[in-house]
Formats: C-alpha cells, sequence, structure tokens
C-alpha cells in the first residue's frame, strides 16, 4: 500500500493532544511525548480528518 | 496543497493561547475555510467578539477585528453593521459571554433579524477564568463554583435563537469538522441573523472536574452524542434523550434589518 | 439675510446641533429626561442618510455607538444618570480604544433612579471618575439650548479631533426649556472631521503615536485600513500587551493628550462675568450659572463686588484660571444641585487660598439668585 498523502508536522504548533492520532482511521499517527508523528506513512488515505480536527494548525496534509 | 489557512491568519500570530485539544482552533480553522468558500474580502469583513477564550479567535484573523467588552459582541457587531451594512459581520464567543452577560445583546440581535453571523462555541463553562459554571453548563454537573453539582437548569442555545427570531440557526461540533464550515457558509451566505452553536470541550476547564479522562473521551462524547436532524426524526424521545441535534435547525426568509431600514431612509429623502 | 431662528427645547436642540455637526449614527435606549434628543434624531437621521437604532439597553446603545464610529461614522448617544453609570463600562472601552464618540447627559439626581422628572447635577464627578481605571475626560456643560447647540457641535469636534467620548452634560431644566436658538449657517460653526491615516495600509498601525501627547489617526473599518481593536492594554499596533514599558506609555499618552499645556488650551472654555475686580466669585456651571449671573448682578447693586466664572468644558477643570480667582478673591461660592461635587475639584486647587463655600440643592427644585446671594454675604 502506498501513501494517498503527505502528512507535514509543524512541532512547534503542536500541544499533543492527541485527536489527530485517535481519529486517523488507517492508524497513520502516533503520539512520541507530547508531540505527534507520522509512525505509518504508507497508510495514509488522504482523507484529511486529521487536519481538519487538529485545533492547532500543526498539521498539513499534502495530497500525492 | 495542503488547504492554506495562514492566508487568512495574520503573520505571527501562532500558536494560539488555547489549551491544548480545546475545540476552539477546530471552529476557527472551520470558520476561515467558510468565509473563504463564500469569497469574503478582507477589507470588506468585521469579525466582533466579546470576552473570553473564544472571542480571541478575531485576534489572530486577517480582517476587521474587534475584540469588544464582556457579552457585548452582538451590540458592537449591530453598529458596524448599521453604520455600513456592505460590510460582512461575524461575531463569534462563547456560551457565558452569548448567553448570559450578553443574553440580552443575543437575544435583539436574532429578534432584529439583523444581517449578521454568530458563531457560538458552546463549551459548557467560563474557560478563561477557570471554570465557573455558566448558563449552559448541564444541570449537576462540576465546575469551580459548583463543588456540589450544578443545581441550574441550561440553555439551549439554538432553541433560544430560534425563539428569539433568528432566521438560520444550525448546530454542530468541534468533531464534526467538515460540518462547521459547510453551516457557517449558509449562515453567512443567509440574509438575516444567522446562528451557528459548536458544541465543545473544555477539557482544561470542564473535562477534569467531571471525569473526562482526556481530550480524546471529550471528542468521543461529542462524536457519539451528535444526532443529525434527519436521523433524529425517526428516533423515539428515548433515543434522542441526552443527544445533541446537528445541521440546520431552522431557516426562513424574513426582512432584514439594516434592508427594513434603508427603505425608511428611502421613503423619508422621497417625500 | 436673517437667521433661521425657532423656539426650541435644550433636547430637540441637542440633536439638532449634533447633526449639524455631522452625526450620522445615533444609538439610544429611552430614559428620562434626555428621551426627546432621541426622538428628535430618529426624525432627522434618516433625512440626512443616517442611521438611527434604539437599543436592547443602555450598555447596548454605547456598543453600537462605538462599533458605528469605528466605520468612520460621528456617533452619538443619549441618555440620564442611570444609564450613564450602566454606559460606564463601554465608555471606559472608548478611552482605551480611543474611539471618537459623544454622550448626552440630560442630568437628574441620583443615587439610583432618584427624581427622573427633577433637574439635578450630580454626575460631574461621574463624568469625570465614573468608569474604572486611569483615563483622561472631557466634558463640557452648556446653560442655555442656543449653547446647547453649539457645544454639541463642539463636543463632536473635541471627540474626532482627540479620540475619545466626550460628554455633554446638561441638566432637566435646559433640556427641557424653551428657548429661541438662531441656527448657525452651515459653515459658521467650525465643524472638525477625523484625521485619516495617509500610511500606506500594510504599516497602518491604529495607535502609533509620534509622541507621548500625540493623538494618532483612526482609520475605519470598511476602508482599505483593516487593523485590531481591544479594550485590553495594548501597544502602537492594537494588539494586546503585557509589557511594562509599553503599557505605561500608552495609559500615559491617553490622558497627556487630553491634559497637557496645548490640549487644555485648544479644550478648555470658560466665561468670565465681572470677575476683574471680584471679591467674591461664584463658580457656577449650567443651569445654576443663570441663577449665579442675577445672583451676581443683584450683589454688585448692593456694593459687593461678585463675579460669576463658568467652566463651560467642565473637565478637563480649568486649574490655572481658577487658580489664580483664588487668589484674587476673598471667596468663592459653588452653587450646584447636587451635595457638594465640583466643590472639592475647586478646593483641591484653591486649598486655603481663599474662603470656600458650596450652595447645594437636591430637592427638584432649582436653586435661586436668593439661595446664592445668602451664601455670598454669609461667608464674607
Amino acid at each position: 500500500m502506498s501513501a494517498k498523502a503527505e502528512i507535514e508536522i509543524i512541532e512547534r504548533y503542536c500541544k499533543g493532544c492527541a485527536i489527530c492520532a485517535e481519529f486517523c482511521p488507517t492508524k497513520v499517527l502516533e503520539m512520541d511525548a507530547f508531540v505527534v508523528k507520522v509512525a505509518n506513512a504508507d497508510a495514509c488515505i488522504a482523507c484529511n480528518q486529521c487536519e481538519l480536527r487538529c485545533p492547532d494548525f500543526a498539521i498539513k496534509v499534502h495530497k500525492l | 496543497m495542503a488547504y492554506d489557512y495562514e492566508k487568512s491568519i495574520r503573520p505571527g500570530k501562532l500558536p494560539h493561547i488555547w489549551c491544548p485539544g480545546c475545540g476552539h482552533g477546530i471552529v476557527m480553522k472551520g470558520l476561515i475555510r467558510a468565509m473563504d468558500t463564500c469569497g469574503l474580502e478582507k477589507n470588506n469583513t468585521a469579525l466582533v467578539s466579546g470576552i473570553g477564550c473564544a472571542s480571541r479567535l478575531p485576534g489572530y484573523m486577517d480582517f476587521c477585528t474587534l475584540h469588544t467588552a464582556h457579552g457585548r459582541a452582538a451590540a458592537f457587531a449591530t453598529g458596524v453593521k448599521m453604520s455600513k451594512p456592505e460590510m460582512t459581520v461575524i461575531c463569534c464567543g462563547g456560551d457565558g459571554d452569548g448567553t448570559a452577560i450578553g443574553g440580552n445583546h443575543f437575544i435583539h440581535a436574532c429578534r432584529r433579524n439583523i444581517d449578521m453571523t454568530y458563531v457560538l462555541l458552546n463549551n459548557h463553562i467560563y474557560g478563561m477564568t477557570g471554570g465557573q459554571f455558566s448558563p449552559c453548563t448541564p444541570t449537576d454537573a462540576k465546575a469551580s463554583t459548583t463543588p456540589y453539582g450544578n443545581p441550574d437548569p441550561t440553555f439551549d442555545i439554538s432553541k433560544l435563537a430560534i425563539g428569539a427570531g433568528a432566521t438560520f440557526v444550525a448546530r454542530t461540533t468541534a468533531f464534526h469538522a467538515t460540518q462547521i464550515d459547510k453551516l457557517i457558509a449558509e449562515g453567512i451566505k443567509h440574509k438575516g441573523m444567522s446562528v451557528i452553536e459548536v458544541v465543545d470541550d473544555c477539557p482544561t476547564t470542564y473535562g477534569r472536574r467531571n471525569k473526562f479522562r482526556s481530550v480524546v473521551d471529550m471528542m468521543k462524547v461529542l462524536k457519539e452524542t451528535a444526532v443529525p436532524v434527519a436521523a433524529a426524526a425517526k428516533m423515539s424521545a428515548e433515543q434522542l434523550e441526552g443527544k445533541i441535534l446537528t445541521g440546520v435547525l431552522y431557516k426562513e426568509d424574513k426582512p432584514e434589518y439594516c434592508e427594513q431600514y434603508k427603505k425608511i431612509i428611502d421613503r423619508v429623502q422621497g417625500a | 439675510m436673517a437667521k433661521k431662528v425657532a423656539l426650541l427645547q435644550g433636547n430637540t436642540a441637542c440633536a439638532l446641533g449634533a447633526v449639524y455637526a455631522g452625526c450620522t449614527f445615533f444609538g439610544g435606549y429611552p430614559i428620562t429626561p434626555s428621551t426627546e434628543v432621541a426622538e428628535v434624531m430618529s426624525e432627522e437621521l434618516p433625512k440626512v442618510g443616517g442611521k438611527f437604532i434604539q437599543m436592547e439597553d443602555e450598555i447596548a446603545a454605547m456598543a453600537s455607538v462605538i462599533g458605528a464610529s469605528l466605520t468612520g461614522a460621528k456617533a452619538l448617544t443619549a441618555t440620564s444618570g442611570p444609564g450613564v453609570s450602566l454606559k460606564q463600562e463601554l465608555i471606559g472601552y472608548a478611552c482605551i480604544a480611543e474611539t471618537p464618540c459623544v454622550i448626552i447627559n440630560v442630568m437628574r439626581g441620583g443615587p439610583s433612579t432618584g427624581m427622573p422628572t427633577g433637574p439635578g447635577q450630580s454626575d460631574v464627578m461621574q463624568a469625570r471618575w465614573g468608569t474604572h481605571g486611569d483615563h483622561a475626560a472631557i466634558a463640557v456643560c452648556p446653560e442655555s439650548c442656543q449653547e446647547i447647540f453649539t457645544e454639541t457641535v463642539r463636543a463632536f469636534n473635541l471627540a474626532e479631533k482627540y479620540r475619545m467620548p466626550v460628554q455633554v452634560l446638561f441638566d432637566e431644566i435646559v433640556g427641557h426649556m424653551r428657548e429661541r436658538i438662531e441656527f448657525p449657517e452651515p459653515g459658521e460653526l467650525e465643524v472638525i472631521d477625523r484625521a485619516a491615516p495617509t500610511c500606506a495600509p500594510e504599516d497602518y498601525k491604529p495607535y502609533d503615536a509620534k509622541s507621548d501627547t500625540d493623538v494618532p489617526p483612526l482609520a475605519a473599518f470598511g476602508s482599505e485600513y483593516r487593523f485590531h481593536v481591544t479594550g485590553l492594554n495594548k501597544a502602537a499596533d492594537g494588539f494586546p500587551t503585557t509589557k511594562a514599558e509599553l503599557v505605561d506609555f500608552e495609559e500615559r499618552r491617553q490622558i497627556a493628550k487630553v491634559e497637557c499645556e496645548a490640549a487644555r488650551a485648544d479644550i478648555e472654555s470658560n466665561e468670565e462675568y465681572k470677575c476683574d475686580d471680584a471679591d467674591v466669585i461664584i463658580l457656577a456651571y449650567g443651569s445654576s450659572a443663570r441663577s449665579a449671573r442675577y445672583a451676581v448682578n443683584e450683589l454688585r447693586e448692593e456694593g459687593i463686588k461678585a463675579g460669576l466664572f463658568r467652566p463651560i468644558t467642565l473637565w478637563p477643570f480649568p486649574e490655572k484660571r481658577v487658580a489664580e480667582l483664588g487668589k484674587q478673591a476673598k471667596a468663592i461660592v459653588v452653587p450646584e444641585m447636587n451635595l457638594g461635587q465640583m466643590i472639592f475639584e475647586v478646593e483641591r486647587i484653591v486649598k486655603s487660598d481663599c474662603k470656600l463655600a458650596g450652595v447645594n440643592r437636591v430637592d427638584g427644585d432649582p436653586l435661586t439668585p436668593g439661595q446664592i446671594i445668602d451664601q455670598v454675604k454669609e461667608v464674607l
């Protein structure tokens, strides 16, 4: 499976709320202490849910 | 390309002041997309707020922004709109700001059906002052001023807006991000007073006191309690107990206040 | 050409003065004894394409006025004591956000509801210190219907020039009294419009003061300038700050812009009647000054050298001239339709340079010349 989008994390904006990781339907994101990281890039289906629900403008989903 | 929020945000203003997991940022993003959809011009759009966490929203936005006094957003906005009806006027603020100290202004803006969009972020608490109960805090819930549980009944903001005369009323939650911008955009396009209630979470001052283990728990509750109006129509009263109706709750076309006043000017000047 | 004249109530003169000054927005709430100002504005504003709105309460009226002013309109509200109490929250907002507007206060007694249909001068200190926090105040106090017209025009000029709320105080007596008014021709009275910024829109800062007494130009919402307005302490760019030096500079500038010598000379306006050789000065304002002028004439006939000093601008208070008069006169008598308010300001300035006595009345009737004469004789 190949990624449908590239997820950009702006770490200095991320406050570690974990909403993005929790509601990612394909578990692309994981929490690394207080910052989210892309743990499973290939699984991304470009649904954009993480970006839409990030309260901190810390995620950009670049569709491939 | 990812959606470009920064084009609507003043340079250097991020990160914002809201706590980790506070849904206000999700609502702000929805508002930005909605304003974009409607093609609003920065110089011709006023964003007006009161006081509180949600009322800090306009400060980030690269438009004509007015951060007023506690509860007064709708009244200031009425002056802006009445004086310059060609401007698009959007209010935003919280539940305490809009329905307690600002309740009178809120209902009368609805009654006049003045062409404004009020995005009311309902997180059931006074967050900025540290978690005192608001008119929207659920009965029995804990707040810093209801240590034994909240004895007060609550306001249903959307019902209040409909009862007061708003002609477009919609509700969604911070979880339902794609619905936020759609409803706000519909509200902006609607001629008259539109109220979009976004049921929101305050993990810091509400969640912790009320046994939510995490931000995610609060978001799950928003996800699970929301019922679209169409689905609700097929559900029984028992099934709807504790649910939040989402979507467009009310819409009608009625004369708009500034247009009505313009008719008076035309009549007086023509006479 | 003969001037247009009319027999008008003070409240009507006020509304017509506002229209003369270029007022295009009125936000109000009914309250005795000021309601006629709103009534006349509701009739006159549509004629000139202006907007009248009756808001849901006094606070909302004040809010709407500030909102309208930020779009560039000359904006007015009118109320009375209890209404001003409610408006104080947002009068402070207009001070810190430096938003021009005019507030008419047709004074009655109090506290609270008091005697709504009776006259009073009980709001002179409320006009100075009513809102919380440190701030400058400009308040003018006409004594006749004609002067209500001209002072309302001047109030708009001062509001626009100094970018702040200006209060026009007159009492129920003058507000409801009918007198002959001569209407100034267009252009006869000075009308000052708001200074517009000249910089490029991207360089505009709404509080970009060039000095510690400067009044920076205010752009309008809906123009090519876009900016942020808040009631929080803010920096030159209009955004909130807690930086000590910026907060301190702005707080002090917003007072100094009104209280510096040049501004005082521009804002202060007094009438002196037979003060030159006076042994006793009657310091009176508003309708009380009418009785005081009569008293001066009576006292002079009896050989007592009395004079009337009438501050038309109450705030900033004419400190320099009152200090001089305190040194010249044996006594200053301060008649007021309250139980002593402005007398304390006079006392602060003249200290023990001369005797000081008040003449006070709060029973709903005006001060009579006889009461003032008796006090003058008593004090001398």
